[in-house]
């Protein structure tokens, strides 16, 4: 089944953590698969996996079984995963794990900078990125002084400025207010990128995604949309 | 936490280039550190005082942080004399102190301070990032910038998550006594703390390594050279190679 609009493929894959055999995997022959232009909620209870299933697609942990296939390559390695995360930005569930330079300028450049740009290209990025958060002038800050709404734009930033073609967002509105979320769901919204958000946020994923899925005993399923969110929202 | 307080003025030495002073520093340190003469170590403190003055900081900070560096000290002031061998000058019950063990106790102590203060007229009047970009632009090794920027960005954070842990525990009764429960609760806060300091370079890795990460980092400030860095460069060079003249000169 060759099929170039499909940007993730997982097939039976199982992932559990090492010296936790008394337990269950945390995924357990899971099936998965998102098209280009997909916009996928995705749901489950705490410790239900989906960090670990993010991992597992930008290849930070590999399954104990099963086959992962991102834009049409099976990826098994180390070096297969480097053009995956070049293509596809994983926001993290803590900002503060992904902010690690001193000033914004140069955590937004980073990313660019060791995809081979030059500093003049990736100067350039960097400040359009920012326009389009409306981050302008955020550029000499302090990423430790940022308040937690800052850090999670400028998180966002980050991975945006890789120019990726599908994201990821682990809890993006965790601990955001209100005012930041609808910033989020706007960018989100005016944006023509594949995405993939895991959420506690009913209404979040309710305003960004077209199909939900919940993670439940390590694997996925379609969650009734009129079950989980009283309105109707056409699937494609 | 206060990293960056003197870094904030807007004197000659805070808006000197932050290589010349780095520079000057290291060279400073090291000639008053080797030296034994007390002309040339009158004229260091003269000199540090001098940059502190022209520096403008506020001097209950300043004295604040020479109290710290002085307590050491003052543990030096209570066994170099009387351990150091030579002539006796004064006993107290059965401790016999020597001239030489003062001699001693009184160059560390002039030393140290004159040291100090030109570090906190030179160096902690640079911003703590920006001296992380002036060091890597001397040509420190990538490594020991790393290093240094990874401590200032997460040193922050992991005293916040000690604070945390420390209200946790406060909020359920925990009041430090001088019994097994206390050693043992602490110890449980410094384990933990290692272990999420842990965890959390092992994220920060993640992060990077999602983002391209392999090795390398880029620097994007530079800084220029103008002519009054020149003329300070200059000029303070001749001032600390007079003040190893002094010292070698005693030698001769």
């Amino acid at each position: 089944m060759v099929n170039s609009d499909v940007v993730i493929r997982l097939e039976g894959v199982s992932f559990g953590y090492p010296g936790d055999q008394s337990r269950r995997p945390v995924l357990d022959d899971l099936h998965l698969q998102i098209n280009r232009g997909d916009r996928v909620g995705l749901i489950g209870s705490n410790g239900s996996g989906k960090t670990t299933l993010f991992h597992l697609i930008m290849g930070l942990l590999y399954p104990t079984q099963g086959e992962i296939e991102v834009f049409g390559e099976k990826r098994m390695q180390e070096k297969d995963f480097r053009e995956v995360r070049a293509k596809i930005g994983l926001l993290f569930q803590d900002s503060d794990d992904q902010l690690f330079c001193p000033t914004v300028a140069e955590d937004v450049a980073f990313g660019p900078l060791n995809l081979g740009k030059s500093q003049e290209e990736a100067t350039a990025i960097t400040q359009g990125v920012l326009k389009d958060l409306g981050l302008e002038g955020f550029g000499d800050r302090v990423t430790y002084k940022l308040s937690g709404g800052e850090k999670r734009l400028v998180a966002l930033a980050t991975i945006l400025a890789m120019q990726p073609e599908v994201l990821i967002l682990d809890e993006p509105s965790a601990g955001l207010d209100v005012e930041t979320v609808d910033l989020l769901v706007n960018i989100l919204e005016s944006s023509d990128l594949t995405y993939l958000i895991a959420s506690h946020n009913g209404d979040l994923l309710e305003r960004t995604s077209q199909i939900v899925y919940r993670l439940n005993g390590g694997k996925v399923i379609r969650e009734n949309r009129d079950l989980a969110f009283p309105s109707e929202i056409g699937y494609c | 936490m206060h990293l960056d307080n003197f870094a904030i003025g807007d004197s000659f030495l805070h808006r000197a280039d932050p290589r010349v002073k780095v520079v000057l520093a290291a060279l400073f340190s090291v000639v008053v550190a080797l030296a034994d003469d007390y002309a040339c170590l009158t004229v260091a403190s003269c000199v540090a005082i001098t940059l502190l003055v022209v520096a403008r900081l506020s001097l209950k900070q300043v004295l604040l942080r020479l109290l710290a560096v002085n307590t050491f000290i003052l543990f030096l002031w209570l066994f170099l004399p009387f351990t150091y061998g030579g002539e006796e000058i004064l006993s107290i019950g059965p401790f016999n102190a020597t001239r030489e063990g003062i001699a001693y106790a009184s160059l560390i102590t002039i030393k140290s301070n004159a040291i100090i203060l030109a570090l906190i007229a030179l160096i902690a009047t640079i911003p703590i990032i920006t001296l992380g970009h002036a060091l890597s632009h001397l040509r420190v090794p990538d490594k020991l910038i790393h290093l240094f920027f990874f401590t200032v960005r997460y040193l922050q954070l992991l005293h916040l998550e000690y604070d945390r842990l420390r209200d946790a525990m406060r909020i359920r009764g925990f009041r430090p006594r001088s019994n097994l429960h206390t050693y043992k609760s602490l110890a449980y806060l410094i384990g933990m703390l290692l272990i999420r300091s842990f965890d959390r370079a092992d994220r920060i890795r993640k992060a990077m390594v999602c983002r391209g990460f392999h090795g390398k980092f880029y620097l994007l400030s530079h800084f220029e050279l103008n002519r009054s860095d020149m003329a300070m460069l200059v000029f303070m060079m001749l001032v600390i190679s007079g003040m190893a003249a002094l010292q070698w000169l005693t030698r001769m």
